[in-house]
């Protein structure tokens, strides 16, 4: 059982009921659980919405679009029928936070998801989780046969004349299936190759229904946005964005963990304070701020910066999925660079050939940079790849692979350059890596 | 090829529960395709490999060609189309992992079991696989057993955790025999 840890500047919010049980329907109902979705049923859609969109609650998926706005997108008439989608694909390298709500709060995404099927009139609603979490799975199966059997779902959700399916899916391994109408080629058993967009998921989604498609966070959010008001909520966090984020604590720190924090809490305090520091009293290289794709921060960098969306922006980098990777001074960029880059080129589904073809150039490049047989011209042409890829591809996995390397390069060229003329790497014993 | 009629008595390569299951799992959703790969994941478990008697008869449930159904298959990651070990031991090396010693468990794993990269001992026992991110990484270095999560390896603890898997075996077998 993956370890809890705990921190008192936490605001538990999404995880108050974490080691508390509640995957137990009854022990769920005891923390107040369903109360939510009553009143939302009673409430009705447009108050749902409203309360949605007063709350700031931005996709926890990483794009940190508001919740109640891309609810609000969804038509109110439609000749084919509506869904729900909940994203529980988690891949993002440096991600775990998905993990525990389905382990110990598997009721919140249920509840979530009947209300986000309320709010935009919807009668079924898809829980899609990565085929790795198959015991979260099974959790997550159990909770959704105990709300049938309360009648929380059904022909009939809570004695009203309304109606809510919910249908639980595994992936089976895919990176790319994490984006959203990859994920619903998926659902409909095929190749998770992405869709050009428009039309968006919210007019022609899955099964070509309007869709609401949500991260696992964002919808274990919900109840408790409904539960607290939406201002309320919002006003837990910083301007335009509400309430607190799971971040993902992992690398080289004493206490790595998931910690529920406010938006906009300080990045330096996150390392030094909440995850203890770094290990062993080492020095601080770098840290990645939220998930693999995102542009890696200097520790000068992460001095004034507040967690949330806008601020992270401004720093040159993505608040994305709030999985903060810590690097120490022993660490060697080049091979943390090529191990990223090497994820995306596994990942690529190859449909556009700018990511197809520059993820694998930039492994190339960065297997034999990292071997000490680079040219002092690879640096600039790593880069000049990389900035290529940007805006030139389908989906966002283009610029998942670009943008960080980007960063590597600008930001570590000294790095790079240690690595010329056939110098074996300061830094790394595990030089062949990658060229499997 | 022909669909499969629904509720005709077709032979079929799967265990009655197993074959049950995905009697109710082609009906599950909204459309039939849908079923398509928990159905493989769940077939991949049962036989070990998507062999070319499960591609078939799950061709033959779904209603679509084998070539479809390999067209799909081939771009998911977790399904294989030869038979890994009884114990499939999946290292994750992605960055979270790798900064905490990922590199020196995997090593380890493919020293004491003498395999590589999708490699299966002589016994069918153990197979070894690099892996992407399993989403543990606020408790790296992990590795999955199948699909149960082992949290903060390290590379001393490999030699434990092969005998304990070991043992398993062993406990298994005697539990049939008694």
């Amino acid at each position: 059982m993956p370890r809890l840890v705990s921190h008192p500047d936490e605001v538990k919010i999404v995880s108050r009921r974490f080691g508390q049980g509640a995957a137990n329907i009854e022990r769920y109902i005891e923390l107040g659980g369903y109360e939510s979705a009553k009143k939302c049923l009673e409430k009705g859609p447009d108050w749902v919405i409203d309360e949605m969109k007063a709350s700031n609650l931005r996709g926890r998926g990483g794009a940190g679009f508001p919740a109640g706005m891309k609810w609000s997108f969804v038509p109110k008439q439609s000749a084919k029928p509506k869904y729900v989608l909940v994203n529980g694909d988690e891949s993002e390298p440096g991600t775990c936070k998905d993990h525990l709500i389905f382990l110990h709060d598997p009721h919140a995404v249920i509840e979530g998801t009947i209300i986000a099927g309320l709010a935009i009139g919807a009668k079924m609603g898809f829980i899609y989780l990565r085929g790795e979490y198959r015991y979260l799975l099974k959790i997550t199966e159990k909770a959704v046969a105990d709300a049938y059997a309360k009648g929380f779902l059904g022909k009939n959700i809570f004695g009203s004349d309304t109606e809510f399916q919910i249908i639980t899916q595994t992936g089976a391994g895919a990176y790319e299936v994490g984006e959203e109408s990859a994920l619903m080629e998926s659902l409909e058993g095929k190749r998770g190759v992405p869709r050009i967009k428009p039309p968006f998921p919210a007019v022609v989604g899955l099964y070509g229904g309007p869709t609401v498609i949500n991260n696992a966070e964002t919808i274990a959010t919900v109840p408790h946005v409904i539960a607290m008001g939406g201002a309320a909520y919002a006003a837990v966090g910083s301007p335009r964005n509400g309430g607190t984020r799971l971040f993902s604590v992992s690398g080289h720190v004493e206490r790595p963990g998931v910690y529920e924090l406010p938006m906009g809490y300080n990045l330096k305090k996150i390392v030094y304070d909440v995850a203890g520091g770094v290990r062993g009293g080492r020095k601080l290289k770098a840290v990645v701020p939220g998930g693999s794709s995102t542009p890696v921060l200097l520790p000068e960098e992460i001095e004034n910066l507040g967690m949330d969306f806008d601020q992270v922006g401004k720093a040159g980098s993505m608040l994305g999925s709030a999985g903060v990777l810590v690097i120490d001074d022993q660490t060697c960029m080049v091979e943390f660079a090529l191990r990223t880059i090497s994820f995306y080129q596994h990942e690529s589904c190859g449909w556009c050939i700018p990511c197809r073809e520059g993820t694998d150039w930039l492994k190339k490049s960065l297997t034999r940079f990292h071997a000490g047989f680079g040219e002092a011209k690879d640096i600039d042409n790593i880069q000049y790849l990389a900035e290529n890829m940007l805006g030139r591809t389908f989906c966002p996995l283009g610029d998942a692979a670009a943008m960080p390397t980007i960063a590597f390069v600008k930001k570590f060229r000294k790095e790079f350059e240690d690595h010329l003329n056939g110098k074996p790497c300061p830094f790394a014993k595990h030089v062949e890596m990658a060229v499997i | 090829m022909s669909p499969r009629e629904t509720g005709s008595e077709t032979m079929t390569i799967f265990s009655p529960k197993v074959a049950a299951r995905f009697d109710a799992l082609v009906l599950r959703y909204p459309v039939r395709r849908s079923a398509l790969i928990p159905m493989l994941l769940y077939a991949q478990d049962e036989v070990g490999y998507l062999s070319d008697s499960v591609i078939a008869e799950v061709a033959e449930r779904i209603g679509i060609t084998e070539l479809d159904v390999r067209n799909v298959a081939t771009y998911y990651s977790m399904l294989r189309f030869k038979p890994a070990g009884k114990y499939n031991i999946q290292v994750c090396t992605n960055i979270s992992c790798m900064l905490r010693g990922a590199y020196d468990v995997y090593e380890r794993f493919q020293e004491e079991l003498a395999i590589g990269h999708k490699g299966v001992t002589p016994d069918g026992l153990f197979s070894l696989e690099e892996v992407e991110c399993i989403g543990a990484c606020c408790w790296a270095p992990a590795i999955q057993v199948n699909y149960e999560f082992l949290d903060e390896i390290k590379a001393e603890l490999v030699p434990g955790i092969i005998d304990g898997l070991r043992n398993r075996v062993q406990e298994d077998e005697e539990e049939s025999d008694a």
